[in-house]
């Protein structure tokens, strides 16, 4: 039992990912990939556009199986899609033709809760994340940043124990993305989720982590790892302009403009 | 072309023109627009019956061949007060109906079940899609006379022919519409659990929806003209055969009257249409303003 408890949420373990372009010609991802999450640690992945940070991911949830080497989720390894996994996409994943609230209930009624079980449990999220008047409306009626609330809604109703967020705010502006950091973090205090959180803007990775793993340009390995010591809960709207935070940030992003700008030549050539 | 009946041009107001006022002026702007619409539909409808009308009764056009309104609605009045040569009116358009309708919705389910099977299956896509491109290749009025064959002169034949119409048109749009379905759409309803059944039914065939509804649009008119063809091949009742013996009586009013019913038929299904539509799609953004 206290085994389990200390084996790492996630180990990514000398993972290769390979595709197969369609004129077949053979691409790489990632290449001798290793990354550790611990249980309740929120892990920021940031690199340049394109080098292969979603994959990681995918290979997280069984969407995809690595070329090479090994994934472990909760100390077993990765067979299928794990249940105790939520994902929020860069993209807009809702169904539109569902109410916010049915859209908030698809992950239980799933999983075969019951339906009045489900509703309870939808209208408590819905609480949660404040759009509890909104219950009955359509995505399409929704602003950009409810729609994401709504997304995380519908990923945190599943009580998943590991959460994967792919750039997850991209589409969102800069005020409504510092609002959606502060919903984040709020949420996550209350779960305690293992997250991994996949961004190109490493602002926000400083802002919200506890460890920024910085990614080569493709095929991606780990370049280096920071640990992040901001005291939290953290004030997101405020924290950028700490000594502390500038200080991480202009370490990091020396680290980080080498390979954008690698991944930048490589691309204009 | 909808913005002009909401465009406040500049100019038009004085500053300090109230809210009220400039959406009193744009109402009475759309209002206008509407009218005048109306107004040369109602008019280019009215000068077409006129001209034929005139056309015929000067003989410019051989009215032997071209027949004119008048006389084409007083044969609709004779069809439907005293009957027609083949009896009354209703039974044969009953006939055709009831042929059309079997077949239109036989075909589309068959056309949604079988699109939506092969769109989530790529293998048994890329085996049946050679044989569904063969098949799609008879033009299908050729099979009329198979299946009258096959089938005899009554009901069967003509649903059959009805039915092959309608399911290749509904089952490309289905399968197209499974295969354009959002993939991180996708992957999020199978991270949140959903098993393969769950995924097809409540996530692949919502999104497709829109594209089977609009095969479904033209597809009720291809279920006509299958029973009305089948009905010229051979039959005992029908509006096709109303027309196939005002054909061999030479009776233009006759051909005429009939195409006018199929017209009222095909109008009446298509509005029915829309309004079950837009029941289904209410999640779909409304446009902000009507033409109509």
């Amino acid at each position: 039992m206290i085994q389990e408890k200390t084996t790492p949420a996630i180990e990514l373990i000398n993972v290769s990912r390979r595709f197969l372009s369609p004129t077949g010609k053979s691409l790489t991802a990632l290449r001798d990939f290793t990354m550790t999450v611990e249980r309740g640690e929120f892990v920021a992945v940031v690199g340049p556009t394109g080098c292969g940070k979603s994959t990681t991911l995918n290979l997280v949830t069984g969407l995809a199986s690595p070329s090479a080497g090994e994934v472990r989720v909760m100390g077993a390894p990765v067979k299928g899609i794990d249940p105790r996994i939520g994902f929020v996409f860069q993209s807009d994943a809702l169904f539109p033709w569902r109410t916010v609230i049915e859209n908030v209930m698809a992950g239980p009624l799933f999983r075969g809760k019951a339906k009045p079980e489900a509703t309870a449990a939808a209208k408590d999220w819905l609480a949660r994340v404040g759009l509890s008047r909104f219950e009955h409306h359509y995505p399409h009626q929704l602003s950009g940043g409810m729609r994401k609330r709504v997304a995380l809604a519908q990923t945190f109703i599943n009580g998943p124990e590991i959460l994967l967020m792919d750039e997850p705010f991209s589409a969102l502006d800069v005020q409504t993305r510092v609002l959606m950091h502060e919903e984040l973090l709020r949420l996550w205090s209350q779960t305690k989720a293992s997250v991994v959180f996949v961004t190109h803007d490493l602002e926000e990775a400083i802002a919200l982590a506890d460890k920024v793993y910085v990614l080569t340009a493709g095929p991606a390995t780990v370049k280096s790892v920071y640990s992040i010591d901001l005291p939290r809960p953290r004030v997101v709207a405020d924290i950028r302009y700490e000594q502390s935070f500038i200080d991480y940030s202009r370490t990091i992003w020396a680290d980080l403009k080498e390979e954008v700008e690698t991944s930048y030549a490589r691309a204009a050539a | 072309m909808t913005d002009a009946a909401i465009d406040i041009r500049a100019g038009a107001f004085k500053p300090g023109t109230s809210d009220a006022e400039i959406e009193a002026a744009a109402a009475k702007a759309a209002l206008h627009r509407r009218r005048t619409v109306m107004f040369w539909r109602v008019s280019i409808l009215v000068a077409f019956l006129v001209l034929w009308e005139v056309a015929a009764r000067m003989t410019w056009i051989d009215p032997f061949f071209y027949a004119m309104p008048s006389a084409i609605a007083q044969r609709l009045y004779e069809w439907t007060t005293e009957g027609t040569s083949e009896g009354p009116l209703w039974y044969h358009l009953y006939v055709t109906m009831e042929e059309s309708v079997i077949g239109f919705v036989t075909g589309s389910v068959a056309g949604i079940i079988i699109g939506v099977a092969l769109g989530r299956n790529r293998m048994a896509a890329d085996i049946f899609s050679i044989y569904i491109k063969v098949i799609n290749s008879i033009p299908r009025v050729v099979l009329a006379p198979i299946f009258i064959m096959i089938l005899g002169l009554g009901l069967a034949s003509k649903v059959a022919l009805a039915f092959v119409m309608v399911f290749f048109v509904v089952f490309h749009n289905a399968f197209q519409g499974v295969r354009e379905a959002d993939r991180a759409m996708i992957a999020n309803a199978r991270i949140l659990g959903a098993s393969n059944w769950q995924l097809t039914r409540s996530v692949i065939v919502p999104s497709a929806m829109s594209w089977i509804f609009a095969s479904l649009h033209v597809s009720f008119g291809f279920a006509i003209i299958g029973a009305i063809v089948g009905e010229f091949v051979g039959s005992r009742y029908g509006i096709g055969l109303l027309i196939n013996i005002a054909k061999g009586s030479f009776d233009a009013a006759g051909m005429y009257a009939a195409i006018v019913i199929v017209m009222v038929v095909a109008l009446g299904a298509e509005y029915l249409m829309t309004m079950v539509e837009d029941r289904l799609a209410k999640w779909r953004p409304q446009p902000l303003h009507e033409t109509q």
